[in-house]
């Protein structure tokens, strides 16, 4: 038992070791994209910029579903607003971006980006102060989702809320950042967000091997995230996540004060999500405020709800089979992707609860 | 003295010369530049309202003089028209005003007050004096009155001004407070009394502000309303998370916009679509709703985060249907003829008519809503079912039916809410999103379960956040909002009115 | 080990009117092993819901040793010493019984303390000796979810153990037991005794008889009668509204 992988489901005995399989053999692959990319294009395994630049993406969104499948799978928070913490890291990075444009805007002002010198800014708002530093700007892409989790935790946890109300409250979260971050006068760029991003620690970034490296950056984040959840979860703390999940009070009968391991796992998640989008924004080199809408979020719960949740394997499983199915599918039938998204939705919850990784479980329990 | 003499010929014969005397003056605009001008004026004082489009016609030189030396109106190119000088031009202008002034039609009545007003001349006064003697229509009394404060305080006299600015400062609107701001720099001598005029006009319009501000809030706060209640009755009574909530909404104004369409041909029943929409928006979603529920929430009861994402995965087809078969772009829908226009109330204060309907009809929803639960047989079982579904199972209710009912109750007062959302906004595939959030944050500052919790918290969230709009611009207005009830949770985690102990009546 | 004294003074708790405890004075002694019986509705759950912090008094005092408990949280409360067994069986079914003892083991509650925490061959061999105790040795690594009902209570019982708390709340333990494991669970609590004070709350009076020790009845949620168990057969106040026919 010490050996699975998941303490939210239990594996059948040998079931551990061919998802573990499965996964090394997963992240492999997508090791090798990168390199196969540099192979000449008429080769068979040659592999082009789109499926790089999109595996990229997906391996972003497998970070952020990890950081969800921590929070729900485990501890039973559903945050339907995990979403505003990966958009909050991605705007952190994105403006250490815009700083590092300098004068080779369209404008050509030294300090200002340009939406800036458009809105008549004569200078840098406070907000901006201490962004042109890529260690700063990192940390606060990590910070700043972690401080917002803690506020909207605090409240929400000691006072009770949980279940459809907490998710509900994260709703509106991101709901009410969306609508702030849509506006001008925030000076974060409005509606356009940011984006032609011109280099990244010196390195300038539309060219094939910077894509690589943050491809690899992304890659290793989410080994890394992937362990320390595995670690996090495997230790008693885990197994305490769990007792929250099933049954809060007993726990706190038993001693444990839940509202600081409910906020600890909370804020942890949140940061996963930061770093998650801190990695998203250099990749597809944009980040507006779309990325705050509600739908992103819930789209991501339904990844790790489709792929398994409490298990964490299951979060990458979703995440890069539905985000699969829907490159796939709005390329050729954009109208259909809107139903089998909803189809999925209804079809997870009702027929398969514990999602496409449960299907190797023990038929034991509920 | 002859002109006297004549004058009182005519007051003694008045019937009988009344037409011979408007006859008269109409020759005198055949004459001279000096004969024009009098009979102008004449033709003014008698207050004849045929002469109104000859004046009009002399003053746009559509007049032409015919052989016998009278004048008659220019037909095509007929003619040569009527020459006038300024002199004429001033005394028309006079003339045509007070025709006005008397003109049997309403609109015009208060055109030509307006007309005075901004002219702002004192010969104006005895003129708009005996007018509002006669002026029996009260909105077109005020703009009267405030014609005739204007014209005083333009007058020489500061006696005639001083009652000018009393009239002013009663009337109190923002024009007469900008009139009032002009003469106070233009007459130094009379600025204690202009003062306090302007502080009684800011008085005014401040409580003005407030009751509008009041009345949008409440309009908001209807809307809120009615579309938390069938979230009320689902979640707060049931316990279900309808996510798809949101998307009911939006099919009862798509309903409306169908009943719309199909009347459109039918002369008779046109004007009556919009009653006729609520009692098929609410079947419409009804049915969806009971669909919604025996086929799929049933399942999920007992487990509501599994019944938010479903239902939220739900109303993503839903909405992706509407768009495929009615397209991405908004619908209109019409207003009938009856909800239509401004309501004035005194103090200038403005009411839309289509709001106070709202209003109405959210309350006469909620009036229903709660007669339904507390005074029918549904209502009971529904009751029964909520407080103890084994036991009510035992004596005979059938909870799966009562569930569907219930279900269906909820969805289909979204649906009518729909109905009302289709008058204010725009119908649109993603109409319902933007209520989803709005109905939960209601529901959850109420009270989960209490009716009257909904309609108050419904109401404070509308006025709240109408209250900080003007300072805050409504977009912080609502993240303000947010806030405030995420603040307010931790002091009350149940509401506004939260359900305490074993009682659990909803 | 020396526990502390629970002491009940003056307790009322009013819901919307309904008062659920009126006037409730209550003493037990370190050490000493009380039977609180009551009907329906005369305020037993309730009385443990103040103690363990779930329900705060409308008015009185309740303190235990020299802490007031009206005024601290259900963490605090149970890190004081005071651990419950509720009604309906809650043990966490995810987790295998050795991971609920290991879960109720006494040791250090923080989010980091439990991140690096190692299962040392002390801690081991309490929650071995424990599961002994309630006769779940083997079924160690089961999940809790597919124990028996009665299983289920003694797991309940253990992880108290395993909070080594000096007071122990135990509302309804047999509820539902068959007669083999009724007395399996009088044992069970007639040996926790002694070294740490235990309230019992119950319906069954064979149950109560069988812990032998001192009995309080409740009703209206006020104290009826205390003494033993033959005392408060006799009492005619306790016939009347709780025994007679």
């Amino acid at each position: 038992m010490s050996a699975t992988i998941s303490m939210g489901q239990r594996l059948r005995p040998g079931s551990a070791t061919i998802l573990r399989g499965i996964l090394l053999a997963g992240l492999a692959i997508l090791a090798m994209l990168p390199v196969l990319n540099r192979l000449p294009p008429e080769s068979a395994l040659y592999v082009s910029d789109f499926v790089v630049s999109v595996s990229g993406k997906w391996i972003c969104y497998a970070i952020l579903a990890l950081a969800i499948d921590l929070a729900w799978g485990y501890a039973g928070i559903l945050s339907l607003g995990h979403g505003a913490f990966f958009a909050l890291g991605g705007y952190a990075i994105g403006m250490h971006l815009m700083r590092m444009i300098g004068p080779r805007g369209v404008y050509g002002h030294p300090v200002l980006p340009d939406f800036m010198v458009f809105l008549g800014y004569t200078e840098l708002p406070w907000t901006w102060w201490g962004f042109s530093s890529f260690p700063f700007a990192f940390a606060m892409a990590l910070v700043v989702p972690g401080l917002l989790a803690g506020v909207v935790g605090y409240l929400a946890f000691r006072s009770r809320i949980t279940g459809v109300y907490l998710s509900i409250i994260t709703q509106a979260m991101t709901y009410a950042l969306m609508l702030a971050f849509f506006r001008n006068d925030m000076g974060f760029g409005g509606n356009n967000g940011f984006t032609d991003f011109k280099e990244l620690l010196g390195m300038p970034l539309n060219t094939s091997g910077a894509r690589a490296l943050l491809f690899y950056a992304a890659l290793i984040a989410l080994g890394g995230a992937l362990l320390l959840c595995a670690h996090l979860t495997r230790s008693k703390l885990g197994r305490v996540l769990v007792a929250v999940r099933d049954a809060e009070s007993r726990v706190r009968f038993l001693g444990y004060d839940t509202v600081r391991v409910k906020l600890t796992v909370f804020v942890l998640s949140a940061m996963l999500a930061g770093l998650a989008g801190a990695l998203y924004t250099p990749l597809v080199g944009i980040i507006n405020p779309g990325e705050f809408s509600p739908g992103n979020s819930i789209e991501a719960v339904v990844w790790v709800a489709v792929g398994g949740r409490g298990t964490l394997v299951g979060a990458l499983v979703g995440a890069f089979s539905v985000n699969a199915i829907k490159t796939w599918l709005t390329s050729f039938a954009p109208d259909l992707w809107l139903f089998v998204l909803g189809g999925l939705f209804v079809a997870v919850t009702l027929f398969l609860p514990r999602g496409i990784v449960g299907l190797l479980h023990k038929g034991d329990g509920k | 003295m002859l002109r006297s003499l004549l004058v009182l010929l005519l007051l003694l014969a008045a019937p009988a010369r009344a037409q011979d005397a408007f006859t008269d003056a109409l020759r005198g605009l055949g004459g001279n530049f000096q004969s024009q001008a009098e009979a102008v004026e004449k033709l003014g004082a008698l207050g004849d309202p045929r002469a109104l489009p000859l004046l009009q016609a002399l003053a746009e030189g559509r007049l032409v003089k015919t052989a016998d030396g009278t004048v008659q109106l220019r037909e095509g190119d007929a003619g040569e028209p009527v020459r006038i000088n300024n002199r004429v031009r001033v005394a028309l202008r006079g003339a045509l005003g007070r025709l006005q002034l008397l003109s049997p039609v309403e609109a015009e009545r208060a055109a030509a007050a307006d007309g005075l007003f901004r002219s702002r001349s004192p010969e104006n006064i005895p003129l708009l004096e005996d007018a509002l003697g006669r002026e029996s229509s009260p909105a077109v009394r005020e703009r009267m009155a405030l014609a005739l404060a204007a014209s005083r305080l333009a007058a020489p006299q500061e006696g005639v001004k001083r009652q000018g600015i009393l009239v002013l400062a009663e009337g109190g609107s923002a024009v007469a407070r900008g009139l009032l701001l002009e003469a106070r720099a233009a007459h130094p001598a009379l600025a204690p009394e202009i003062d306090a005029a302007i502080a009684a006009i800011d008085r005014r319009l401040m409580l003005k502000t407030a009751a509008e501000t009041a009345f949008q809030g409440l309009s908001l706060g209807s809307v809120l309303l009615l579309a938390a209640l069938g979230l009320a009755v689902t979640f707060g009574v049931m316990g279900v998370i309808n996510m798809a909530h949101g998307e009911m909404v939006m099919l009862g104004a798509y309903t409306t916009v169908m009943v719309q369409e199909a009347l459109r041909g039918i002369p008779a029943l046109a004007p009556l679509s919009l009653p006729l929409s609520v009692p098929a928006a609410f079947l419409v979603t009804a049915a969806v709703g009971v669909a919604l529920e025996r086929g799929l929430i049933r399942h999920l009861y007992g487990r509501p985060l599994e019944t938010l994402l479903m239902t939220f995965g739900v109303g993503m087809i839903i909405q992706q249907a509407v768009r495929l078969i009615f397209g991405a772009q908004n619908r209109e829908v019409l207003s009938p003829a009856w909800m239509q226009g401004t309501l004035s109330l005194p103090g200038g204060i403005e009411i839309t008519q289509n709001r106070l309907w709202i209003i109405l009809f959210a309350l006469a929803v909620l009036g229903i809503t709660i007669a339904a639960i507390r005074f029918t047989r549904f209502g009971l079982e529904m009751r029964a079912v909520v407080q103890n579904r084994r036991i009510a199972a035992t004596m005979g209710i059938r909870t799966g039916r009562v569930d569907a009912m219930t279900f269906a109750f909820g969805s289909g007062i979204a649906g009518m809410a729909g109905v009302a959302v289709s008058q204010i906004d725009n119908v649109s595939p993603n109409l319902g999103t933007g209520y989803i959030i709005d109905s939960f944050m209601v529901v959850v500052f109420g009270g989960v379960g209490s009716l009257a919790g909904t309609m108050i918290g419904a109401f404070t969230l509308g006025i709240v956040n109408k209250m900080l709009e003007p300072w805050a611009g409504a977009v912080l207005a609502k993240i303000a909002v947010l806030v405030g009830i995420m603040l307010f949770i931790q002091r009350r985690p149940k509401g506004l009115f939260a359900l305490k102990g074993r009682a659990a009546e909803p | 080990m020396k526990g502390a004294r629970l002491y009940l003074d003056g307790v009322s708790v009013v819901f919307d009117g309904f008062r659920a405890l009126n006037n409730l004075s209550l003493i037990v002694e370190p050490g000493e092993l009380r039977a609180i019986i009551g009907p329906n509705g005369a305020g037993k759950t309730t009385m443990m819901d103040i103690i363990t912090g779930k329900t705060r008094p409308t008015a009185g005092t309740v303190t235990f040793g020299e802490r007031d408990l009206t005024k601290l949280d259900e963490a605090t409360i149970a890190n004081l010493g005071i651990g419950r067994k509720f009604q309906k069986p809650t043990v966490f079914d995810a987790l295998t019984v050795f991971e609920n003892l290991e879960l109720a083991l006494k040791a250090p509650r923080d989010p980091w303390s439990c991140l690096r925490w190692v299962l040392g061959q002390e801690a081991r061999k309490k929650i071995e000796a424990t599961l002994e105790e309630i006769g779940l040795a083997e079924r160690a690594q089961d999940r809790a979810a597919i124990l028996s009902h009665g299983q289920r209570q003694w797991l309940e019982i253990g992880m108290l153990l395993m909070q080594e708390p000096q007071l122990l709340l135990v509302d309804e333990p047999v509820a539902g037991m068959t007669d083999q494991e009724t007395e399996h669970t009088a044992g069970l609590l007639r040996r926790i005794a002694g070294t740490r004070s235990v309230v019992v709350v119950e319906h069954d009076l064979e149950f109560v008889r069988a812990l032998g020790e001192k009995v309080t009845v409740l009703c209206e949620g006020a104290v009826l009668s205390e003494g033993s168990i033959d005392h408060v057969q006799n009492d005619p106040r306790v016939i009347e509204v709780y025994l007679g026919r």
